[in-house]
């Protein structure tokens, strides 16, 4: 008794103040100080959620840019990513069938960011290079001049953490959109 | 190469600083210099009376107890119980108890993905909960080995201190990290999943959730257990790289000022400020090493028309920074966190090298309190060496070491090799371990050694590769992380406990002083000699073997 006594009204009080009180504060100023992030930055266009501006989405069309390979394949309800090492042979098999849907080559190779997995298979972004590498395709397919594509790209590129990060990284579903919007 | 050491000398260095007030506060706390806090603390309770190492520990056990015991019963009802919008049904019992034992632990070993297992009460009631009365354990126990071996008559009582930490020193900076992550991105809603239509017309599920309040105490409270599946590598769990600054050094500030706030209420600052730089030399050797290796291309991208200007990037996050992977990687590795920031199991050879060692030594900083506390065993026994080397009675603080004391540190830093390596053993060796294996050759079983390693040091991180939602993995993980937390808990108490019977003599100039060089050196070499020589035949057949093999 000397111990469960303090111990249950230990659980009892550590409850109500590290999980209901914590919790409901940090509900609180969430929703009232950024709602759009506090609920998931899911972007409405036309009243439509169309996605999630943190969340990668499936883009096969050749008219929009193509995100980073997920190893789950986008599926947002069940993240994570491919756990091959470095070194696997199925990594390379899995490599190779990228390599072939960009139709790199050895004079034009394709960024590495667009043919390695991210970690949650949810990775926003591409690389600055990365979205150039895909310019061409887009404007062809859109038949628009490659020049004002690669421009668009550019604008959207931000290096994530100034000069500590300076590696510059494109949203591509802000970036597809932009380019839905240029043709509307 | 110039930014990954400023991004180093940011967070590594933004974190000893802001260490050293937080363990000044830490001691004063301790030491009972809010008065008025803890006269409310001791009415919560009823009456909180001293301790002794064996009533102490008690109460530690009997207060853990009942944490698991909730924890259990409320992930196995879960789906009977409200605040479940996404209709998550019944856990297995193997997994409730490996979830269990888990975040009573301070480990965090995940074997589901939140977002399809956990509803969310059980991820707020459950789980949250334990990551704040876990870490406040493990800081509570330090307090009472501080208050032993600097000399005082008492241990303390264990459930004044338990809330000192809990609500003083965790919630607080709780509170600040998760509105900041919040306002980066982090969501912090009870609303189920969003389903929306993608611009090509697909529908997709986003899971969503009350997650900046989980993952701030789950970073401070070298927890490390994600709201999601993937961790911090889920841009909804770590959404930019400003959050991801501020969660490295949330992983890293309370275990660097539990080194402070022991040395304080021992009254040898300089003492503790060998041990904090013997800590932060391994810390930063792991770091170079980490980012060193990490830089090297992706080796399966070799022979394919791939750019190869930048270092491995499978299972990476490009808004979070070339250095984050490897750097986090050490940082949730040298502390018990757990949590990562990108995918271990396609750290290179090498690279993945680098946690394992963190693991193994469990002392680079370590847990929230139990990490100096293990630092404590390293100490004693390397008292003990020098003292045999010269021949004279070792000495520590006043406190003459002998057998007794010597056979229970021993046990306890034995018990980490023998978890670790024996469970790898059996399992590498059966179906167990073999058929689960994502990976072939030496990086299966590397994935095997990593899964006992974090079990046994509570650590929570994976080589997530591994299918590891088996009977058999969730018992024998769960078993080896009750037996890694009590153990050296209890054990060291138990240490302090003896040598506080004893007549305490005053230091001479005979007595091997603890606060120079030539003692820090010293510590470096024990701590090798055990943690590290016991490992090397197990690293040889592991990342080592990968890397000579198959990286050009």
């Amino acid at each position: 008794m000397t111990y469960l006594l303090p111990s249950l009204r230990l659980w009892l009080l550590t409850l109500f103040v590290c999980v209901l009180a914590y919790a409901s504060l940090v509900f609180g100023v969430a929703q009232a100080l950024a709602p759009f992030r506090a609920n998931g930055s899911i972007i409405e266009v036309g009243g439509r959620a169309v996605g999630s501006e943190l969340v990668a989405q499936d883009f096969t069309e050749p008219r929009y840019f193509w995100p980073r390979p997920s190893a789950v394949d986008y599926d947002a309800m069940g993240a994570g990513g491919s756990n091959l090492s470095p070194t696997s042979q199925t990594l390379a098999e899995r490599a190779a069938e990228t390599v072939v849907r960009y139709g790199a080559t050895a004079d034009k190779p394709v960024p590495a960011d667009l043919v390695a997995a991210s970690g949650g298979g949810l990775d926003p972004h591409i690389s600055l290079a990365g979205g150039l590498y895909q310019a061409d395709r887009v404007a062809a397919a859109r038949g628009i001049d490659a020049a004002v594509i690669r421009r668009l790209v550019q604008d959207a590129a931000i290096a994530p953490g100034g000069v500590l990060a300076p590696e510059p990284v494109v949203n591509v579903l802000q970036l597809n959109l932009a380019l839905d919007r240029l043709e509307q | 190469m110039l930014t990954a050491i400023l991004t180093v000398i940011l967070i590594v260095g933004g974190a000893a600083l802001l260490s050293w007030p937080l363990g000044n506060y830490m001691a004063w706390l301790f030491s009972g210099r809010f008065a008025r806090a803890d006269r409310l603390f001791i009415r919560a309770v009823g009456d909180a009376p001293d301790q002794n190492w064996k009533q102490y520990s008690v109460a530690l056990l009997a207060f853990n107890a009942l944490m698991f015991a909730f924890a259990f019963l409320l992930l196995a009802t879960q789906h009977a119980l409200p605040l479940n919008p996404d209709g998550q049904t019944a856990a297995p019992l193997d997994l409730v108890f490996n979830t269990a034992a888990s975040f009573t632990t301070n480990t965090n070993l995940q074997h589901y993905s939140g977002e399809s297992t956990w509803s969310y009460l059980a991820q707020l009631g459950g789980l949250m909960w334990l990551q704040f009365v876990s870490a406040a354990t493990g800081i509570a126990a330090l307090a009472a080995l501080a208050r032993g071996i600097g000399g005082q008559a008492s241990m303390g009582n264990f459930f004044l201190d338990l809330q000192r930490a809990a609500f003083c020193v965790l919630l607080p900076l709780a509170m600040i990290v998760a509105c900041f992550i919040a306002l980066r991105g982090v969501p912090m809603t009870f609303e189920g999943a969003a389903a929306v239509t993608t611009l090509e017309g697909v529908t997709q599920t986003i899971a969503r959730g009350p997650a900046a309040a989980f993952v701030a105490i789950k970073q401070l409270g070298t927890n490390g257990g994600g709201f999601f599946g993937p961790n911090s590598t889920h841009p909804l769990e770590n959404p930019d790289f400003w959050a991801n600054s501020l969660q490295m050094i949330s992983i890293i500030i309370i275990p660097m000022a539990c080194v402070w706030m022991f040395g304080r209420i021992i009254g040898r600052m300089k003492h503790a400020g060998v041990i904090f730089g013997v800590m932060l030399v391994f810390l930063l050797v792991k770091i170079g090493g980490s980012v060193a290796f990490e830089s090297a291309p992706t080796q399966a991208f070799a022979n394919l028309p791939i750019m190869a200007d930048v270092g491995n990037l499978e299972g990476k996050e490009l808004r979070l920074g070339a250095t984050t992977g490897p750097l986090w990687a050490v940082l949730t590795t040298s502390t018990s966190n757990g949590s990562v920031g990108a995918m271990h199991d396609s750290l290179n050879p090498l690279t993945g090298l680098m946690p394992m060692a963190g693991m193994w030594l469990n002392a680079t900083f370590g847990g929230v309190g139990v990490g100096m506390i293990n630092m404590f065993l390293y100490v004693v026994v390397a008292v003990f060496i020098a003292g045999m080397m010269v021949g004279r009675t070792p000495e520590y603080l006043g406190h003459k070491v002998e057998g007794r004391e010597m056979r229970l540190a021993i046990l306890a830093l034995i018990s980490h090799a023998v978890l670790i390596l024996g469970g790898t053993a059996i399992f590498a060796a059966t179906v167990w371990g073999q058929d689960t294996l994502n990976n072939v050759g030496a990086h299966g079983f590397s994935e095997i050694l990593y899964e006992f390693s974090s079990a046994g040091a509570n650590n929570g991180s994976g080589f997530e590769g591994l299918g590891d939602d088996t009977v058999p993995w969730n018992i024998a993980t769960g078993l080896v992380m009750l037996i890694g937390r009590y153990l050296p808990i209890i054990v060291p108490l138990a240490i302090v406990g003896s040598l506080m019977a004893k007549k305490r003599s005053a230091e001479s100039a005979g007595t091997l002083s603890v606060e120079g060089g030539t003692f820090g050196t010293m510590l470096v070499i024990t701590i090798l000699i055990f943690g590290a020589l016991t490992f090397f035949p197990a690293a040889a057949l592991g990342p080592i073997a990968e890397h000579v093999t198959l990286m050009r």
